[in-house]
């Protein structure tokens, strides 16, 4: 059957094939053919953000909470090169984005035309893959295509720029089951040999641990099931990268805690003594390994990726298994389970006794205060009267984000979402809006500091539009925290821009855009506060004054390995030294 | 943990590369990249290499099969193993890459490029200008009274040797394609 169709109005047919429901985006000159198909129609929502990086983080949340791709729609010019920030994050993150940009009309291209941008030159090292279209009869193959690159392999944004005049003309359409992208074939199943190798070597192992990351949540939720059985199965310890919190469940007994830079001492110590490292979905970050040529010195190590490329990239790993996580650690567990589910007891003993031995340094210690809301009580309040409620939570970057992950509890994957690679601030005001979008009955909350809030906050007219109860809990320090302690520890207290002397009223700025709002800053009614902001039926923020030179910790200083942790105040004289001091 | 007995560089995800990969020899590898012809494929590739700091001492690109839309890059590199490693896996990660060789490990192969050399002289420079380009079987392509232009094919060094002797004899331009490179046998 010969499917006719404008363009336009085949980026609606498709995006109605793919299965999507909600499309984030702001319209512009160049898309308006498609802006005037999408208004009629009914199956596709339209969310629209006050700003383009805003429609893609927004996109992340989405898909980050979902695991179906996050859709964008933005116009030529300034749309696109808005939308580059969010992009880039989701390459970082490894979040399946899918950006329709408008261009100008093909004639038009390269003649500097109002509102262009080379927007495929501009986004090529910040996609997984781009396309410009320029004829209409490729363009329903091109945003099938870009829906399978996105989603399968190791998932990233794609972007498709779609010139005006090729929106307006008439092709044929094709459905998603006609494509094929003979270059591109991710593997999915791993080597069972070397698998089976590494199940000889998890028999044997005295320390082992699982090191787990983003690639787990990305596998879908059968991997986070497969993850569970296998560490719960063999007794081993497991420690998780901040992108990959909830894959294992915080309750669960082999949790010891996230790792790096802000991890816990007993997760570092933990990596830096193991004699069989099994990383899964984890890439061995910068924020991770600490200094590189003492990075567990004494372990095999074992890696499970979907990308050759993450594999002795940083790390040289003894027994790279390139495959999709769920696709090998159910071989791994067939294979383990068919060797006779061996463990080295004895040794496993003696690993979990030492690492109570770790444990019990309660790195996480603080000193608390009747008199100033501390950071960290003020989440573990948050964590104690919002767990029975399994939140979502989104975060900014900054202090607030490491507290965030050392003390709310993720049983779930899915339920967290934070700029990890890029370190986005401004990231999890529309990422909460995204995620609330996708579940709109579930409590969404944005651990956020005032600075990187204020990055994106336009995006709270968006909520109030939509009906997006979103919870802002935002930990105002009225310092950019995170600098502020860098100086502090490695440019001699010299608080440089690190002061925000004029902040919001953010109470007034909730009314202004129409939500509600509530300071506080005893700490004997933040539990009243938090659970005002529980309460109330619509956006809602909560400007938590909190201690201003409240330092994160435990901390491994540029340039030092695991096993030089700072664990707190008394601990910071020349932390960070030579060539440490380079490092970011 | 008894010893593991894993062989070093066991790890790398090319079968028969079994160098040590944490040595830090910064070696010269000449990669075959088979890429579908499409519109911004060697901007991703060059791409690749400039956002991550890769070298690249000679690049060639031509389409190699108009039916089947494929173009074939020839790239000469130099890193550490690691890095080579790495530059592999990054190009074999761009969506509209088919294969990556590196010619330099996967077995014997055979390098040629073509070199175009102006030389521009007269008298005795201009006779033994001849008489050189005769012994690298270089041939005149353009000839003036003053001038002779030369084409050369060969390995990149016998292009390097041919320019270092004419230098002295007026060597005065000269346009060179970059390294065309096949792996030997069938």
């Amino acid at each position: 059957m010969s499917r006719q169709m404008t363009g336009a109005r085949m980026v609606i047919e498709a995006l109605r094939d793919q299965g999507v429901d909600t499309v984030f985006g702001y319209p512009g000159g160049a898309v308006l053919p498609i802006y005037d198909e999408l208004f009629q129609q009914n199956d596709i929502k339209h969310i629209l953000v006050r700003h383009e990086q805003g429609a893609v983080h927004m996109a992340e949340g989405y898909a980050r909470s979902t695991g179906k791709p996050g859709v964008v729609l933005v116009t030529s010019g300034p749309g696109a090169t808005n939308a580059v920030t969010g992009l880039t994050d989701a390459l970082m993150d490894s979040i399946p984005i899918v950006v329709l940009s408008g261009q100008v009309p093909t004639f038009l291209i390269g003649t500097d035309g109002f509102q262009e941008a080379d927007t495929i030159g501009i986004t090529r090292p910040c996609t997984k893959h781009n396309w410009l279209v320029k004829e209409t009869d490729e363009l329903s193959a091109t945003i099938h295509k870009a829906f399978h690159i996105a989603t399968s392999g190791r998932p990233g944004p794609v972007l498709v720029d779609i010139p005006k005049d090729v929106q307006f003309a008439t092709g044929e359409y094709v459905g998603p089951k006609q494509i094929e992208t003979p270059s591109y074939q991710p593997a999915k199943k791993g080597d069972l040999a070397t698998i089976t190798r590494l199940v000889e070597l998890m028999e044997t192992a005295e320390r082992p641990i699982f090191y787990t990351g983003g690639g787990v949540i990305n596998s879908g939720t059968g991997a986070s099931q497969l993850l569970r059985e296998l560490v719960d199965a063999t007794g081993f310890p497991i420690t998780s990268t901040l992108m990959g919190l909830g894959a294992y469940p915080a309750s669960g007994k082999g949790w010891i805690g996230m790792l790096g830079m802000h991890g816990l001492y007993e997760a570092n110590m933990a990596m830096h003594d193991c004699d069989l490292m099994i990383a899964v979905g984890a890439r061995f970050d910068d924020r991770i390994t600490g200094r590189v040529a003492d990075f567990s010195p004494g372990s095999v190590k074992a890696q499970i990726d979907i990308d050759p490329s993450s594999i002795n990239k940083v790390i040289h790993v003894d027994l790279p298994i390139v495959g999709d996580v769920g696709h090998v650690l159910e071989d791994l567990l067939k294979v383990w389970k068919a060797r006779g589910r061996k463990s080295n007891a004895p040794g496993l003993q003696a690993w979990w006794a030492q690492i109570e031995q770790w444990k019990a340094r309660d790195c996480l210690a603080y000193r608390n205060s009747d008199q100033v809301i501390k950071p960290q009580y003020a989440l573990q309040r948050l964590q104690a009267l919002t767990a029975s409620r399994n939140p979502y939570i989104t975060t900014e970057v900054g202090q607030h984000q490491m507290w965030a992950a050392q003390f709310l509890h993720f049983e779930d994957p899915n339920h967290w979402m934070t700029s990890g690679g890029l370190g986005t601030m401004g990231y999890g005001l529309p990422a909460s809006i995204g995620v609330q979008v996708a579940h709109p009955d579930a409590l969404v909350i944005n651990v956020a500091g005032e600075a990187s809030w204020l990055m994106n906050m336009q995006e709270m007219a968006t909520a109030v539009q939509f009906r997006a109860p979103v919870k802002q809990f935002i930990l105002n320090n009225e310092r950019l925290g995170m600098v502020r302690q860098w100086q502090q520890l490695l440019h001699g207290e010299r608080y440089s821009q690190s002061w925000s002397e004029s902040l919001p009223d953010f109470v007034k700025l909730a009314e202004a855009f129409g939500c509600a709002g509530r300071t506080v800053s005893d700490p004997a009614e933040l539990d009243a506060a938090i659970q005002e902001m529980l309460d109330y039926d619509g956006p809602f923020i909560l400007d938590v004054l909190v201690e201003k030179h409240e330092n994160c910790f435990p901390m491994i200083p540029s340039g030092k390995p695991h096993n030089e942790m700072l664990l707190g105040e008394a601990s910071t004289e020349g932390a960070i030294t030579g060539a440490g001091a380079a490092l970011v | 943990m008894a010893a593991l007995n894993i062989q070093k560089g066991a790890s790398s995800h090319s079968a028969y590369d079994l160098r040590d990969p944490n040595t830090q020899v910064i070696e010269s590898h000449t990669l075959a990249v088979l890429v579908e012809n499409e519109p911004g494929v060697l901007a991703r590739v060059i791409g690749l290499f400039s956002g991550r700091g890769y070298n690249i001492d000679s690049l060639t690109v031509a389409e190699v099969d108009h039916l089947g839309h494929r173009s074939r890059i020839t790239i000469v590199t130099r890193g550490t193993p690691a890095v080579i490693e790495q530059i592999k896996a990054q190009l074999g990660r761009i969506v509209p890459v088919h294969e990556v060789h590196d010619l330099t490990v996967e077995g014997p192969s055979v390098e040629r490029e073509l070199g175009l050399f102006k030389v521009t002289s007269k008298g005795d420079k201009r006779v033994e200008a001849l008489r050189i380009a005769e012994i690298f079987r270089a041939s005149v392509v353009d000839s003036t009274l003053e001038s002779f232009v030369f084409e050369i094919t060969g390995t990149p060094e016998k292009l390097d040797a041919f320019a270092e002797l004419m230098r002295p004899l007026g060597l005065s331009d000269q346009a060179r394609t970059g390294v065309a490179a096949l792996a030997r046998g069938a």
